[in-house]
Formats: structure tokens, sequence, C-alpha cells
């Protein structure tokens, strides 16, 4: 199991001034941890994503940011959760061009293809709980086959 | 936002908020249309990034615009963002992108005498 250390934080996502300070807390994060310009430019994008389907569809909520370390290599994990309506079918959520909220439906599948891990969990009246980490220095995640 | 000639310079910077692109985007249609101007170029190069949402807006701008009888020109997106957008799965076909406001105001030279006219114009028989 990964350990975690270093910085935490916990930030809320109620407008879109909210989605601005997620971008740059994890932008800041990013940089600090060492990633390079291409790694955090995808992860802020990534953040920037799931930080509006969290105010969007899930009606508000929060990102988690914790340092994470595996095997000698450092990460930077963000958890965005809401209590809103849950999603009710997932794998049509993360299918490129599903969307329930007047966006392109790149949201889920799109942060998914800018990071290197990615779960999600959510039930139908519950809410929704995204977690993603990258690794510094990780090669990209390998292309799935379409 | 500047006007030069018949062509509009935006420059956007840093963070944008949604509801700021969305403002520009209106802007930017009512100014096109008061004013008749035949071009814009929008500076990305102080943008750090580009989610859906901004790409989208990006888009509607191209296409509003184009139906105004002018066209829009992306300029001086930075490297690590176009990574990033194809990634995402954006491409955003129908923007037309120039490295620099130079290439970017040839271009809209270029393409401009087809607009003169309004569509009226005909190729020399």
């Amino acid at each position: 199991m990964p350990t975690t250390a270093g910085a935490q934080a916990r930030l809320p996502i109620r407008s879109d001034m909210d989605l601005v300070w997620v971008r740059q807390h994890v932008r800041q994060a990013a940089a600090q941890l060492g990633f390079g310009l291409v790694d955090q430019t995808k992860l802020v994008t990534a953040a920037s994503e799931l930080a509006r389907n969290t105010l969007v569809y899930g009606g508000g909520g929060t990102m988690e940011t914790e340092t994470v370390t595996e095997s000698g290599t450092q990460g930077l994990r963000l958890t965005f959760s809401d209590e809103g309506p849950g999603i009710a079918d997932l794998e049509q959520a993360l299918s490129d061009g599903f969307t329930s909220g007047g966006g392109l439906g790149m949201g889920l599948g799109g942060a998914r293809r800018l990071v290197h891990d990615f779960s999600i969990e959510s039930d139908p009246g519950t809410g929704t709980t995204v977690r993603v980490t990258s690794w510094v220095g990780r090669a990209p995640r390998p292309r799935e086959e379409s | 936002m500047l006007r030069l000639g018949d062509v509009l310079l935006v420059t956007l910077q840093g963070d944008l908020h949604d509801s700021t692109a969305q403002q520009l985007q209106q802007d930017l249609a009512e100014t096109i249309s008061s004013s008749g101007a035949r071009g814009v170029v929008i500076d990305i190069s102080g943008v750090e990034i580009v989610d859906s949402f901004l790409g989208r807006v990006l888009a509607e701008i191209a296409g509003q615009t184009e139906l105004l009888a002018a066209r829009t020109v992306v300029v001086g997106m930075r490297p690590a963002v176009a990574i990033t957008l194809v990634e995402l799965g954006l491409t955003l076909p129908g923007v037309h992108t120039a490295l620099s406001t130079e290439v970017a105001m040839e271009l809209l030279a270029e393409h401009a005498p087809s607009h003169r006219y309004g569509g009226l114009r005909r190729e020399s028989l």
C-alpha cells in the first residue's frame, strides 16, 4: 500500500471561482512534487474536468489532495467527493461523448486518460467519489485498444 | 479587446473563470456584429490549461464568428496544452490556429477578400 505524507488539503467546490482555486492548488502541489510541465498540465486539466463534474452533476462537493509514496516514487492523489444524485451507469458515463449536463462529454473519460490511476465509486442517491493519482516521472498509462 | 484595422485582438491570460469565458463569447459576437470586423485573433499563449469547457467556448466562438462573416484564429497554444487537449479527446475541428499573431494576421488577410462582398463575389469566368 502506498503511504501518505506531506501536505494535505481539502478544498470546497461550490462555484466556478472554486474551480480556479482547485486548478491553482493542484498546479502548485504538482510543481512542488517535481512533475514536469506536460504532466502538470495533464493533472491540472484532469482536476478541472473532475471538479466541474462535482460542481455541475454532483451539486458541489470537495477535493482532497495528498502526497503518496509507493516504492520510492512520489505521487499526487486527488479525491473528488459529492453527495449528489450519483451515476446509474458508470460504463456509459466513462465513455466519450456521454453527457447529461450540456458539456462535450469528455469529463470522466477524458480525465481518466490524463492520469495514471483512476477509480470511481457511485451509487444513485448517495453521491460520487472519484480518486485519481499521478506519479512523478512515470511513463503515461498505455493506450487502450479501441 | 483591441481593434487593429478590421481585426479584433483578444489576449487571454492566466486562469479564466467559466463566466469570464462565456462573457467573452457574447462580447465578441456583439462586437463583430456592430463593428463589421472580419477577423478575430485570440492569443492564448498566457493560458496554462484549456479544459473541455474552455475548449468548447473556443470552438463556439469560432463557429459563431463564421456565421457573422468573420474568421477566428487561435494563436500561441502552449505545447503542453496541445498535448493535453488531444489526450482529452478534443482536437477542436473548425478552429483555425497559428503559432504567432503575425502569421494569424497573414492568414486573415489572405482569407479576407472572399468575405468583402458578402459572398456575392464571383470567381472570374
